[in-house]
């Protein structure tokens, strides 16, 4: 159990019976009064947002959750299929569950899948991920303007913005958190 | 929860020209009790006893407590008849953690001996106008903020209106004084931030009147007062309580109250009730946040942009 002050952005908990990481928390107080803290929790399983507030003497559960490092296989469009490569054990995602980690997976590459209560709910791309780009106009000759960029399609159907120096069927390292172009790739 | 920056933790969050700006200012409010002929002061931040408040924890070490401000000792100068003290100090709240707390702080408090509260504020108003040259803070009770900005009687409407005021859904089990906190932090903090300017609050609900003197009314209220500067909570001032009975049933009430709450009871400072016995002037007296103060002045948003060390850093 957590008690409100231990209720930190990145804490994972269960509150109504579901899953939740908190995405910020604000620790209030009135000079003599109570405090309180006010956490804003996304919820693991459906991507909803709520706000709660908790008092002193409350406490919260620790989410019964853990993060997997798994194998993307195959999707057939309306299942995403991760296999554990130590047990070869598969799970499968919804759409909605993978969410927008949908433009930077990779088959046989590896992510990390959230189990709760050992079930599959949600996963999530390293920070950094290597994809070809399939698609992007060539740069204009001699245009040499500081920070211009065009659009480039990668192979996993993403469209992201890069320097006019790169080019089709060239590698590329890609923020996922931030959906933008590092640098070139081998 | 205090996360204060992305450089390495050995370094401090403050930059070298916020700390001369924070000795600057240390030095303008020295200067200014100087030429009001105020004493400085420094009493023990170690301390065997402590003035147990119902929502605040000490900060417990093996021979005591560290203080959570040197109130207590500063009266028992008063009541010795030292005059118009002020003391500059670092104080204590275990558990206080956030973007307008630091377990740790930095407090200037001061005591008016012969003073009426009212005095005091006008004091309270010159020092900051000596360091933050803004005008005087206009002056509500709490009861007409409450109604001017959330629009609720924080005395009389009804528990379930006090309820549907909240933005968030209140958490269970919260008595009348719980829900007007939520409401202070939740409504009324953030109307006064948006307005800006700064503001005195007073005669609060006398259901925690800690050590100030109590007005019958009606309403009965106490004789407390907070200052806001653009919602910042930054002064709390009492008529202070000279009562040696009455402050300890309070005191007793309290440690009864933190039972309920499950929270630790805690040892009556009593050479600070003999000195009451004694007898204290009729005094005024307040507690000013500098870490506060300092981000008022400097435009810093979290206490930590203020501080060389915070909590993560100490």
């Amino acid at each position: 159990m957590l008690n409100h002050n231990q209720l930190r952005q990145g804490t994972r908990v269960e509150i109504d019976n579901l899953p939740w990481i908190i995405i910020d928390a604000q620790f209030v107080k009135p000079g003599k009064g109570q405090a309180f803290t006010k956490i804003k929790i996304k919820n693991l399983v459906d991507g909803r947002v709520i706000e709660r507030t908790f008092k002193s003497s409350d406490s919260v559960s620790k989410a019964d959750v853990m993060d997997k490092t798994m194998q993307f296989l195959y999707s057939d469009g309306e299942f995403w299929h991760f296999m554990d490569p130590d047990s070869y054990e598969q799970v499968a995602l919804t759409e909605k569950q993978v969410g927008n980690t949908t433009l930077w997976l990779r088959e046989q590459e590896n992510y990390e899948v959230t189990l709760w209560k050992d079930k599959a709910i949600a996963v999530i791309p390293p920070p950094f991920v290597i994809l070809d780009i399939t698609k992007c106009d060539p740069g204009i000759k001699g245009d040499t303007v500081s920070g211009a960029s065009k659009p480039a399609t990668l192979e996993t159907g993403a469209v992201i913005k890069v320097p006019l120096f790169v080019n089709e069927g060239e590698r590329v390292r890609v923020d996922t958190r931030t959906g933008q172009y590092v640098e070139r790739a081998k | 929860m205090t996360t204060t920056s992305q450089s390495p933790l050995w370094q401090p969050s403050a930059s070298l020209e916020t700390l001369k700006s924070r000795a600057h200012i240390i030095n303008l409010i020295r200067q200014f009790f100087q030429n009001r002929d105020v004493l400085e002061v420094t009493t023990p931040v170690l301390l065997s006893t402590v003035a147990p408040e119902r929502y605040q924890n000490p900060q417990v070490c093996d021979n005591g407590f560290l203080h959570s401000s040197p109130e207590t000792a500063m009266k028992r100068l008063v009541a010795a008849g030292y005059g118009s003290i002020f003391q500059i100090c670092q104080v204590f709240r275990a558990d206080e953690a956030g973007v307008m707390h630091n377990p740790e702080f930095t407090m200037l408090e001061w005591y008016r001996p012969g003073w009426a509260m009212a005095d005091l504020m006008v004091e309270v108003g010159d020092l900051l106008q000596h360091i933050l040259n803004c005008p005087p803070p206009i002056t509500l009770t709490f009861c007409q903020a409450f109604q001017k900005y959330v629009g609720i009687d924080p005395f009389l409407s009804p528990l379930s209106e006090l309820s549907e005021k909240v933005s968030v859904p209140p958490p269970d089990g919260l008595d009348r004084g719980g829900l007007v906190d939520l409401l202070l932090v939740d409504r009324l903090e953030p109307a006064l931030k948006k307005q800006g300017g700064s503001l005195f609050l007073l005669d609060y609900p006398a259901w925690d009147p800690a050590m100030a003197e109590v007005d019958p009314g009606p309403p009965k209220v106490a004789k407390r007062f907070e200052m806001y500067v653009d919602g910042v909570e930054l002064a709390n001032g009492y008529q202070e309580l000279r009562d040696a009975d009455e402050q300890n049933r309070r005191f007793l009430q309290v440690n009864q109250q933190r039972k309920q709450d499950g929270r630790q009871q805690l040892p009556i400072d009593n050479h600070f009730l003999d000195a009451l016995k004694h007898g204290l002037p009729r005094c005024a007296g307040v507690a000013l946040g500098v870490d506060r103060l300092l981000m008022l002045a400097m435009k810093k948003n979290r206490i930590a942009d203020v501080m060389a060390f915070p909590v993560d850093r100490a």
